[in-house]
């Protein structure tokens, strides 16, 4: 169908507004950070952060935080996923819809469950202790996670022929265990990759759970950094920016990865 | 002037030329087909002809109007697409309505239309039914009424068919065909098969390599391809080369027998020939005025028809003959006598 | 043979739900226990009887303007944002541009629909602030007073313009494919049958595509209504919406009534309940015609 120059037109326009939208705080932010140093651009502001000791153990819990949501993510996520698609496929929209509550009831009202139903009064008093207040947080995180890790592990394992591959490993005296991890995980290891990175991209910057249960984590720290200094918030935001962008570049590149070894390994 | 005429059409996609000077006038109420392998340029012309596509250069007329600058929703035509591209939101009825309604007609005309395209495609019942409630037969059934509808100077189909079995393809066509004749609709059908396109159409248009290569009623594509394109392309023919003897009698030389074909050939003595020869044109036996000497190659049972691989020197052609349930067909190895009428054998234009 | 291969899978299917047994407890564990007990909290008093009276206390002026500040905040991002995305999203997959730009826009839209939280405060004080960079700019170049105009980056419309930045790109990420799936063929349908480019709109696209757009409303809606941290860093408490409320009152129970903050958690469910159920309730009007 041919395309009138007035459509053409138009949608350059509507195409250079969204990237002026999208540009400008960008671009507002980085000028803002270099300006630390009166009459001149410079990193200043990027050197405080990053020496600032707080910044570093905020951030080295937050990266901790991140790769315990994953790794309890995938163990939670993948045998379920597996299992549902291979034995319980009746059960689908029912799992389904669990995943997808997170998206719906906010995470504010989740924590505020939290700290009422694990205080230090209750049962399960994990909010006692640090450590089993950084279990609460990790169980937390890997809720929130759950949609998007719940859907890209599921999608990864509806283009493998999971009944066939199991079957194949059964056949050779494999047992259900042995069969997930060594032929059910490798397969899906890009799918769990994008899902991981997504899940790193949300925790890292992370501020309600941390806030509301207490630990010294980056979120938090942004937003006391963001309340008292005015260059070091730009240089913050910049930062996390490019953490977020690292790792959608990262899921990008695992993708196409994978779609160079399918084509070796004709399925 | 006809009712649509073709003049100089050419087509350009980049570098490459898809349509090149393609002619054609149509008469009102003629069926014509677009036959010609994949990619020779057949959807082009037909979306050039719906407005999808504008042409580079040369002119689309309908009853003498120039169509080129309309833009689709202008031309008042009608069009069938190969996936038959009902609106997935409409029942069948709002499908068949939709052209009325974007035309502004009042609510009592459409259903009155509506109703008549429903019956006249035998599908009064499924009104009421979404598209993918439907068959694809019955889908395209729908949407060859939602074409109707809007009462199209030219109804325009792209493969109608290619997307059902081999049944429901037959009986479809048929279908289609006899309400096209009914109502007196102009329609051009593109499609790659050729028994589609002979068994339908009023005319042929035979395309390679964005030409039309040859026009022509289907008795005349068949018996007389104009081209070595034409020839190999509809049915199965056999092409056999030949020494020029004498030009003036036609006498050639086959694998060292000699043939006259009672007719003058343009080529001089010393030059091979190519001759065309239509399997079901060949007998065995010498009871025909032209006759070779070969061997069975290879036997085929297909039925009614048996159709045998004949070897003439190092060539070798193919024969119908239909069954005889009381003689035996001769066996593989055998050395037979064969003969056909001169005037069945093509002298085909040097490619 | 065949009878014994049948025992076998009834066995093994009456033992199967063992399987997704883990997920469960979690699920019960961290996610549905703590929201019924905010469910419940709500209609206790301190003494744990049954009581209306925190859900009554929700229908004080100030509490019932946080919410309504808070819903016209989420409705408005959520409506500009599905505008804003789906032109965006058009012009790309069907306006003509070239081809290779959709694979950045994609990435960057992937990028910028997780960017939200604290630093997106930061990016957007850092612009439009008092000293912002457009601000500063508007001033210096065009002698326009961006301030003076009553525009502050703490208010609604600021908040508003602060969500879009990630609720437009999740608007791109999820109607692409929807685009994606409008075939060709309807359009050139349509305009065969007379259509002209707005009726196929109005008739034939906008139809098919209104589940996945009401859907991604609603999607867009409990977004920006569960969004806490933005509006946190931008405005501090500045701006009583429902969620920085709620936050205030769980640090420190500012409501003086905790019951009160019970009932306050207890509408947001509500709300982005209603909305997911309104979204559901509609899509299954509008896709009789679906499989
Ligand atoms: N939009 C386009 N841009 C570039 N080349 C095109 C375009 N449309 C068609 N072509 C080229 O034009 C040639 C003719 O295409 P066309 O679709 O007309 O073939 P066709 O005869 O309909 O084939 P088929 O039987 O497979 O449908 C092909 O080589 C095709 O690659
Ligand atoms: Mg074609």
């Amino acid at each position: 169908m041919k395309i009138s120059f007035l459509q053409r037109f138009s949608s350059w326009i509507i195409l250079l507004l969204g990237i002026l939208y999208f540009a400008l705080p960008l671009l507002g932010t980085f000028e803002f950070s270099l300006r630390m140093k009166r009459g001149e651009y410079s990193l200043e502001a990027y050197r405080v952060i990053l020496s600032d000791s707080r910044f570093q153990q905020t951030f080295s819990f937050s990266v901790m935080m991140a790769l315990l949501t994953i790794v309890l993510g995938v163990l939670l996520i993948v045998p379920t996923a597996y299992w549902v698609r291979l034995k319980l496929p009746r059960w689908r929209p029912i799992i389904e819809f669990i995943t997808l509550l997170p998206l719906v009831i906010p995470a504010i009202v989740i924590v505020f469950g939290y700290i009422r139903l694990y205080n230090t009064s209750s049962w399960l008093p994990l909010t006692g202790s640090s450590f089993g207040t950084d279990i609460l947080m990790v169980c937390g995180y890997t809720t929130l996670a759950l949609p998007y890790m719940y859907r890209a592990v599921d999608t990864g394992l509806r283009t493998l022929d999971i009944a066939t591959l199991t079957e194949a490993a059964e056949i050779l005296g494999a047992n259900k265990i042995t069969i997930l991890f060594r032929v059910i995980l490798p397969n899906v290891t890009v799918a769990i990759l994008s899902g991981a990175f997504l899940t790193f991209a949300i925790v890292i910057g992370e501020f309600v759970f941390a806030a509301l249960l207490n630990r010294p984590a980056f979120g938090p720290y942004m937003q006391l950094v963001g309340a008292n200094r005015a260059y070091e918030p730009a240089a913050l935001a910049i930062i996390a920016f490019g953490i977020t962008w690292m790792c959608m570049g990262l899921i990008q590149l695992v993708t196409r990865l994978q779609k160079h070894t399918r084509i070796q390994a004709p399925r | 002037m006809a009712f649509l005429e073709i003049n100089h059409l050419v087509k350009d996609f980049g570098a490459q030329r898809v349509v090149k000077d393609f002619n054609l006038s149509v008469e009102k109420g003629e069926f014509v087909s677009f036959l010609g392998p994949s990619g020779c340029g057949k959807t082009t012309v037909l979306r050039m002809i719906a407005g999808f596509e504008t042409p580079s250069s040369g002119h689309i007329l309908v009853d003498g109007r120039d169509m080129v600058k309309l833009k689709p929703n202008q031309r008042n035509m009608g069009m069938v697409f190969q996936a038959y591209a009902l609106f997935p939101n409409m029942t069948v009825a709002q499908n068949i309505a939709f052209g009325l309604k974007v035309a502004g007609k009042s609510s009592s005309d459409i259903q009155a239309t509506v109703k008549e395209m429903l019956s006249l495609i035998k599908l009064e019942e499924l009104g009421e039914r979404y598209p993918f409630q439907l068959s694809g037969g019955q889908q395209q059934r729908v949407a060859l009424a939602r074409a109707l509808a809007v009462k199209p100077t030219l109804l325009l189909l792209d493969e109608p068919l290619s997307a059902l079995d081999a049944k429901i393809r037959v009986s479809l066509r048929e279908e289609i065909r006899s309400i096209q004749r009914n109502l007196g609709i102009t329609t051009i059908f593109v499609t790659h098969d050729q028994e589609e396109a002979l068994s339908i159409s009023d005319r042929i248009v035979v395309m390679y390599q964005g030409k039309a290569d040859q026009i022509g009623t289907p008795f005349e594509i068949y018996n007389r391809p104009a081209t070595r394109f034409v020839a190999s392309f509809v049915g199965t023919i056999n092409v056999l080369e030949a020494q020029v003897v004498e030009p003036s009698t036609g006498q050639v030389n086959l694998a060292d027998q000699t043939l006259h074909l009672q007719r003058a050939l343009p080529q001089t003595h010393g030059n091979s020939v190519s001759l065309a020869l239509r399997p079901e044109t060949v007998v065995l036996g010498n009871s025909r005025s032209v006759v070779l000497n070969g061997m069975v190659q290879e036997v085929s049972f297909l039925g009614s028809v048996i159709r045998l691989r004949i070897s003439i020197g190092s060539q070798s052609l193919s024969m119908d003959g239909f069954n005889q349930p009381n003689t035996q067909p001769p066996s593989i190895g055998q050395s037979v006598q064969i003969s056909f009428e001169p005037n069945d054998v093509l002298v085909l234009a040097d490619a | 043979m065949s009878n014994s291969l049948t025992v076998h899978q009834r066995t093994t299917l009456s033992w199967a739900w063992l399987g997704v047994l883990p997920f469960l407890l979690f699920a019960l564990l961290f996610l549905i226990l703590p929201t019924l007990n905010i469910v419940i909290g709500a209609f206790q008093n301190p003494e744990g009887n049954f009581t209306l009276e925190n859900i009554a206390n929700l229908f004080k002026p100030s509490i019932l303007d946080s919410y309504w500040i808070s819903i016209k905040i989420s409705l408005a991002s959520a409506l500009l944002g599905c505008i804003a995305g789906f032109l965006i999203a058009v012009a790309v997959v069907l306006g003509g541009l070239p081809r290779f730009i959709r694979s950045p826009i994609m990435t960057f839209s992937g990028v910028a629909s997780n960017f939200a939280g604290v630093p997106l405060a930061f990016a957007f004080i850092a612009t439009l602030g008092r000293v912002g960079l457009v601000t500063v700019l508007l001033r210096d170049w065009l002698g326009f007073n961006l301030y003076g105009t009553g525009f502050n980056i703490l208010s609604f419309w600021g908040l508003t313009l602060t969500y879009l930045f990630f609720q437009i790109p999740l608007m791109i990420l999820i109607i692409t494919p929807a685009l994606d799936g409008l075939k060709r063929e309807w359009r050139e349908a349509a305009a065969m049958l007379g259509a002209s480019g707005f009726q196929y709109w109005r008739m034939v696209a906008l139809p098919i595509l209104w589940p996945a757009l009401l859907g991604t409303f609603a999607l867009l809606f409990a977004n920006s209504f569960g969004a806490v941290a933005t509006a946190y860093a931008l405005t501090g408490s500045s701006l009583s919406i429902v969620p920085i409320l709620l936050f205030a009152q769980i640090r420190g129970d500012v409501l003086h009534d905790p019951h009160l903050g019970y009932a306050l958690a207890f509408g947001m469910i509500l709300i982005t309940m209603v909305a997911n159920g309104l979204y559901l309730w509609m899509r299954a009007r509008s896709e009789r015609w679906m499989k």
